[in-house]
């Protein structure tokens, strides 16, 4: 185990801030290629229409234009990208697959589609030439209506299919139906998770750059995946993946749709720069990244939840429609995870979910931070909130009675997970989670008197509580591969790039234990294909599990060779050594003592012969692949308060308790959790993308989609606990994500205490201050109306 | 195309004498003409802070700005942030962002570091609030902002023994 040592589990400072913090970091727009050419593309206006002609003329003609291209330049290089996550083998499902192309031909079917390239010396330039273009077009009714999309009279995204319907998927455990007649109380409700951009602040980028005599392309891109991104471009354009290098240097966040790959741009500025052999370079603004680049997450649930008269569940029934955008290039992942996490923390013998999957003329839907997560838990947490109420037991109680408990793990649900595994919990103790958020947050004490305080204050203050569970760290594998040179430096590369979350860190922390070097002194390179190239990227909350523990395990096998070599050396028995301060000795012997810069020397002879077996220098490279996903778990609680006049919150107070196994860097994980609830609140309260009924988006800025601000965010005290995962030496889990997915579920039920005096009911997320004051004209219009019937 | 402006503007204690287009906003000549890429840009329209810089001594957004209006001014950037204090090779400020892991990604943190410079200089000891009020400005995704609190608490206070 190298799960204590002198670096695992403790806050070391980041070795990557030194560069951050004075500007010496290098992001993807930082990169300055003599000769660089720059992309803007004309982009759709509509979000649904038939192109009818393209006239490039203008534009062509400009000074400094190098090359305007469409759909027809590409040739046979004009292909949909590939299925990047092919659907699990569930039983019956349903799986059109219609994937994003680089240049829209024939038709348009989202707002910000490309559909022409412009190449110029400058990108100024650039964009004058796109106002240059003048693409005719006939409109088609825009499908924006998740419910409407699948009625007959409702147009085509792809014609050549019979509905919008891109999937159908029905999985089950238990047999619901049979449990319902048993059922003391039966709730059913609607419920309704709209969209929000992930809103990284470094919007997307891309260099590429086509040496014609070298024969070899050279990639920058803020990609979460710079290995397959790599292997797909070879085999799109015919090279070998040795010709092919991809780099993601420092990435200014991504939060999940920079794994997204084969975006048109991508291969728009791959194809230009094979065709021209000059670097191509293309920077996304903001107001693109809105419609461009990827977001999440409407679905709309039917859900109904069985429980006996204490409480206790019996069963859930849900069936959900899930908006894929334009094209679903990501698979069934996102609605699988939906479907898995109602489940949630609990015990629930029987469980139906039938989910459709629906193209719109909206941007395509892929992973966000959470992933489809946050839906399956609100809608099992608001479920059991309004249980309770009608149960007259509190909220904690009713999840105290329905929680799995430490012995039910591993604990398998029955269901297929994102990763195809079924979708088994390895570990956890959900109870003392929330025990130590009700205690945290003083609980019975603001039930039993704080709450009437300030109500006899007018003051509108609410609480909430709620668990989640986060399944992280899935496969298949990654690897890594760490060098000991003569000269002493050590160097560790992964193939899995960075994107803020501290690899530079917490990767040297967990290999420096195992060879007896200082963390500090371990080079760590991610993300770049020229030094490690097997392994699939940084994504559902997988870098520290997966690509952790493949360190550790090439850490393990570095330790082994150290003690080969110096065994060898020195004439011992290997367990007559000690590894340390960057040597190697012989117990109890001080003058046999060798640096592992000379060890690595002599692993690397000039002359005479390696020894049989052996393989020259200090290197040793090993993988990890789980075989399935390790389960994190936790609890929030938040105290509101409501100004009913302005219908602004304020957060009084925001505890977490959270569990992701072990900790490599706990500085790290609790910044992990912070930006996830800022995240969360976000999506919570401040965003969403508003899209009128011509599939416009009305809010493309920073100026109208809210991003929470240091106003908005309040301080997040955080509690850690540590249940080991035992499905990796390390018994890590991942947290990349968790801090996000509960804190729609704990704002709905806080809100909802805070305004009890206007019985209003939230099935929807976000929230923000209209709506809150529609709900309450709403209740109160209500409230009117039963008491007229009343008289 | 437009024809060139001459513009001479001192950056980081340097003069640069350069012509450039009229339209040239200041934040593409600090990344692309000077290469001071520290300087990042987020939204381009004045919301985000990425690229707050000082022009002469007052935190601005060089990405609402033309290269133009510049002219005859002193700039400091990130990359001339160490050089405001003598002796250690960093700014207190960059010192108490790492130590209290005030970043992640470290997108946003120039635009934060600028922005803060002229604020602590005007409040040596500002409440947690007039510091929440001060960020308000700048936007980060990744942090939920709890440790740049922390950073502008620490850093405040080691300004003020530095200055005694
Ligand atoms: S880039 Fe200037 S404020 Fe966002
Ligand atoms: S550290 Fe990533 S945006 Fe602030």
């Amino acid at each position: 185990m190298g799960a204590s040592g002198k670096y695992f589990g403790k806050e070391m400072k980041r070795s990557e801030d030194q560069q951050l913090l004075t500007g010496k970091a290098l992001f993807v727009d930082d990169v300055d290629l003599p000769g660089t050419l720059h992309v803007a593309f004309y982009r759709s206006q509509s979000a649904h229409a038939r192109i009818v002609s393209i006239d490039t003329t203008a534009a062509k003609e400009r000074e400094g234009v190098v090359a305007v291209y469409t759909a027809e330049d590409m040739g046979e290089y004009w292909q949909p990208g590939p299925l990047l996550v092919p659907p699990p083998p569930v039983e019956g499902k349903i799986f059109h697959e219609r994937t994003q192309v680089p240049l829209a031909k024939g038709k348009v079917r989202q707002a910000g589609e490309p559909i022409v390239a412009v190449i110029a010396k400058s990108r100024y330039i650039a964009e004058d030439a796109v106002n240059d273009i003048m693409v005719e077009t006939e409109e088609i009714a825009a499908v924006v209506d998740l419910e409407k999309a699948l009625l007959p009279e409702t147009p085509l995204v792809h014609e050549d299919l019979e509905s919008n319907l891109a999937a159908h998927v029905i999985q089950q455990k238990g047999d619901y139906d049979s449990i319902r007649d048993k059922a003391d109380l039966l709730i059913s409700r609607k419920f309704h998770y709209d969209r929000g951009a992930a809103a990284a602040m470094e919007n997307r980028g891309i260099v590429a750059s086509w040496d014609e005599k070298a024969k070899e392309l050279v990639m920058w891109d803020t990609t979460q995946a710079p290995i397959p991104l790599r292997n797909g471009f070879a085999a799109m354009f015919g090279l070998s993946q040795h010709q092919v290098r991809v780099i993601a240097p420092f990435i200014g966040g991504a939060f999940g749709p920079k794994i997204m790959m084969f975006y048109p741009e991508e291969v728009v500025c791959v194809w230009a720069t094979m065709q021209l052999g000059r670097p191509i370079k293309w920077i996304e603004d903001r107001e693109e990244n809105f419609f461009a680049t990827t977001q999440e997450r409407l679905q709309i649930h039917n859900a109904e939840l069985a429980t006996t008269k204490d409480g206790i569940i019996l069963g859930v029934r849900d069936e959900f429609l899930h908006d894929t955008g334009a094209y679903d290039p990501y698979g069934l992942t996102l609605p699988i995870n939906s479907q898995c996490n109602v489940l949630a923390a609990y015990k629930v013998p029987n469980y139906y979910s039938d989910f459709k999957v629906v193209f719109t003329n909206k941007p395509i839907v892929t992973p966000v931070r959470g992933a489809g997560r946050q839906h399956g838990m609100f809608v099992m947490e608001r479920l059991l909130d309004i249980a309770a109420k009608e149960l007259g037991i509190s909220v904690v109680e009713i999840r105290r009675r329905n929680f799995l408990e430490k012995d039910d793990f591993p604990h398998n649900h029955e269901i297929l997970f994102q990763d195809f595994a079924p979708l088994v919990y390895d570990s956890g103790d959900y109870a003392p989670a929330l025990e130590s958020v009700v205690k945290a947050m003083g609980f019975e004490k603001f039930m039993s008197e704080e709450k009437a305080r300030y109500k006899a204050e007018g003051r509108h203050v609410g609480i909430g509580i709620v668990s989640y569970v986060e399944g992280t760290g899935i496969g298949p594998y990654e690897g890594a591969r760490i060098r000991i040179e003569p000269t002493g430096k050590v160097s560790l590369a992964t193939g899995v790039g960075t994107q803020g979350q501290g690899h530079f860190t917490v990767f040297p922390q967990i290999v420096a234990d195992q060879i007896g070097v200082p963390a500090e002194d371990i080079h760590t390179v991610t993300g770049d294909t020229r030094d490690f190239d097997w392994g699939t990227g940084t994504f559902a909350s997988r870098g520290a599990v997966v690509a952790g523990n493949a360190c550790h395990a090439a850490a393990l096998a570095l330790r082994k060779k150290i003690l080969l070599h110096a065994g060898r050396h020195f004439e011992v028995e290997e367990d007559q050594l000690e590894i340390g301060d960057s040597h190697v000795w012989v117990k109890g012997s001080p003058d046999k003592r060798i640096s592992l810069a000379d060890l690595a020397g002599l692993a690397n002879p000039h002359r005479g012969a390696v020894q049989p077996g052996t393989e020259p220098g200090l290197e040793a490279t090993a993988y990890f692949g789980p075989a399935s996903g390790s389960t994190a778990f936790g609890s929030h609680g938040v105290i509101l308060e409501v100004d009913p006049e302005t219908m602004m919150l304020k957060i009084l107070k925001y505890v977490v308790a959270h569990d992701c196994g072990r900790v490599i860097n706990p500085m790290i994980v609790e910044g992990q959790i912070h930006g996830g609830v800022a995240h969360g609140i976000g999506n919570a309260y401040y965003e969403q993308v508003h899209f009128d009924e011509n599939g416009q988006i009305q809010n493309a800025s920073f100026m109208d989609y809210l991003l929470p601000t240091a106003n908005d965010v309040p301080h997040i005290e955080c509690m850690h606990s540590e249940t080991p995962s035992p499905l990796n030496p390390l018994g890590i889990k991942g947290v990349g994500e968790a801090g996000a997915i509960p804190v729609g579920a704990v704002f709905a039920q806080a809100v909802e205490d805070a305004l009890s005096d206007y019985g209003i009911e939230v099935t929807e997320m976000p929230l923000s201050p209209n709506k809150l004051f529609e709900l309450m004209q709403k209740s109160r219009t209500t409230e009117s109306t039963e008491d007229t019937e009343g008289v | 195309m437009a024809d060139l402006v001459a513009v001479s503007i001192t950056v980081n204690g340097k003069l640069y004498e350069k012509a450039v287009e009229p339209r040239l906003l200041l934040s593409d000549f600090l990344r692309h003409e000077l290469r001071l890429t520290g300087t990042h840009v987020g939204c381009e329209h004045g919301v985000c802070g990425a690229c707050t810089i000082l022009l002469d001594g007052k935190a601005v957004r060089s990405c609402l700005i033309f290269t133009i209006q510049a002219t005859g001014q002193e700039i400091l950037t990130i990359e001339g942030l160490a050089d405001l204090v003598e002796g250690p090779a960093w700014h207190p400020l960059q010192e108490a962002f790492r130590e209290t892991h005030g970043l992640q990604c470290g997108f946003c943190t120039p635009g934060f570091l600028m922005t803060l410079i002229p604020f602590l200089e005007e409040n040596p000891d500002p409440t947690e609030e007039e510091i929440r009020e001060a960020l308000s400005g700048n936007l980060c995704r990744c942090t939920g902002y709890q440790n740049i609190v922390k950073a502008v608490r620490m850093a405040a206070t080691a300004l003020k023994e530095g200055a005694k």
